[in-house]
């Protein structure tokens, strides 16, 4: 080997390792540390009682679900999106006034190092599910009126049945959507409240007959909602 | 006598079949039931309880937050007036097809038709009033 390729291959090393090295230890905190409660490739499964048994929401689609900012924050910070967690039902349970969390059953998730954090958002966002799970540029970006969106929210449309879009305000057994807008990419909601058992086979949210008017109104909405405040 | 000896036999075979089909004679009620109804009851526990309740009393974890109160599926003064065909056409085309409120959604596109109709008909086993009452 001349003197001058030697050199380039340990420049080479040298360069490149460290990014490497990030990408490995990503995908090995995701298999060590992830992969028990969460599917990273889409689950061959798709009956009902994986439903019922998973510990975590599936992230096989996670790079055309969230954006990265938010996840890089979220990882080292995780604070509750789901009142009920996963599978609401197992976290239930009866009282004379009515059905209430039992929070007894909710365990806190796993939390990042910033390093750690940015590296695993990453390989994350390199999740990107099949094709034509989520449609890009469906969103069109017509600004919504709050209270046209609000309304069509919470009362004419039914959402806030089960979700909240102010925090304490509305439904606890789907994830909350204030801060939606930061969480969320535009074309991910849109595609989800199209067809949400595209995304999950037998998830408990209806699948609604909304027009584009509807789902584009409902995702404007949903993208002003950016309440990041620890809860 | 060959008759004399051979009749306690019998009635030990006799005794012994219905010891075997006790499990079905002596309590069809529950055990059957429970058989029957275990699929449609999780049917109803995944999409349906959410806001109808654990014990089906329209007492959810979202029902607090909710304008209009989802309802009471164990209350038969409550459920025996509605007719079947109502029933299946809110869960199929929700709420609004029947003139109720929106917050109760449609799951036509979720569940087929066959478990649609499971369902009317577990909730008439709830309610334990309406047509099934009559069976
Ligand atoms: C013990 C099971 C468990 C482990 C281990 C776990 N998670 Fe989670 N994760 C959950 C649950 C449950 C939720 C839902 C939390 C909520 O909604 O409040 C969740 C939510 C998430 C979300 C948000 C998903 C969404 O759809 O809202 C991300 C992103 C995430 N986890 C990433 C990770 C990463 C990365 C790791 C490994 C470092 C990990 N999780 C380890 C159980 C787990
Ligand atoms: C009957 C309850 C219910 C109703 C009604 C409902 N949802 Fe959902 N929604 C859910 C559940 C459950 C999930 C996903 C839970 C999970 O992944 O763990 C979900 C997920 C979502 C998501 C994805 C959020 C995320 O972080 O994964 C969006 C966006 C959404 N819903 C919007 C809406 C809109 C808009 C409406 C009204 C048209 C609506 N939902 C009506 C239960 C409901
Ligand atoms: C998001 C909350 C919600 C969910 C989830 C829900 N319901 Fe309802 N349901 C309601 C509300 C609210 C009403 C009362 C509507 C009214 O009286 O105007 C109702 C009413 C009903 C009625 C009576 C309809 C009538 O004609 O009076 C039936 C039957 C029913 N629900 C069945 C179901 C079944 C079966 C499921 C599950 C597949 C289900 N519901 C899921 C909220 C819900």
């Amino acid at each position: 080997m001349s003197r001058i390729s030697f050199f380039l291959c340990a420049l080479a090393t040298a360069l490149c390792a460290p990014s490497l090295g990030l990408a490995a230890d990503a995908n090995a905190i995701l298999s060590r540390q992830c992969a028990q409660c969460h599917a990273l490739s889409k689950p061959a499964d798709a009956s009902i009682d994986r439903l019922w048994t998973r510990k975590g929401p599936d992230l096989y689609y996670a790079g055309s679900k969230f954006n990265q900012p938010w996840l890089v924050e979220w990882l080292q910070n995780p604070r509750r999106i789901r009142p009920a967690g996963e599978f609401y039902f197992t976290h239930i349970k009866a009282t004379p006034d009515g059905d209430v969390i039992d929070a007894s059953t909710l365990t806190s998730h796993p939390r990042l190092s910033k390093g750690d954090a940015d590296a695993v958002a990453a390989a994350l966002m390199a999740l990107k599910g099949p094709d034509d799970l989520v449609r890009k540029g469906a969103y069109k970006k017509q600004p919504v009126p709050a209270m046209i969106g609000a309304m069509f929210f919470e009362k004419l449309r039914g959402c806030a049945a089960c979700h909240m879009d102010k925090p304490g305000q509305g439904g606890q057994s789907g994830p909350e959507l204030y801060d939606a807008g930061l969480r969320l990419q535009p074309d991910f909601v849109y595609a989800y409240i199209k067809q949400p058992q595209r995304f999950d086979p037998h998830v408990w949210m209806p699948q609604l007959d909304l027009s584009d008017t509807d789902l584009q109104r409902l995702t404007g909405y949903l993208m002003t909602l950016q309440d990041g405040s620890p809860k | 006598m060959l008759t004399v000896r051979v009749q306690p036999v019998r009635v030990f075979a006799l005794a012994v079949a219905v010891l075997l089909a006790c499990p079905r004679i002596c309590a069809p009620a529950r055990a059957d039931d429970d058989a029957r109804w275990a699929a449609t009851a999780k049917t109803y526990n995944t999409y349906c309880a959410q806001c109808h309740g654990l014990n089906r009393n329209g007492k959810g974890i979202n029902a607090k937050s909710m304008a209009v109160q989802p309802r009471d599926h164990s209350d038969p003064k409550g459920m025996g007036p509605i007719p079947d065909a109502e029933i299946v056409k809110a869960i199929t085309d929700g709420g609004l097809s029947v003139n109720k409120s929106v917050l109760m959604p449609a799951w036509g596109k979720v569940l087929s038709p066959q478990q649609i109709q499971d369902l009317a008909a577990y909730i008439r086993h709830v309610c334990n009033c309406g047509s099934a009452a009559n069976h």
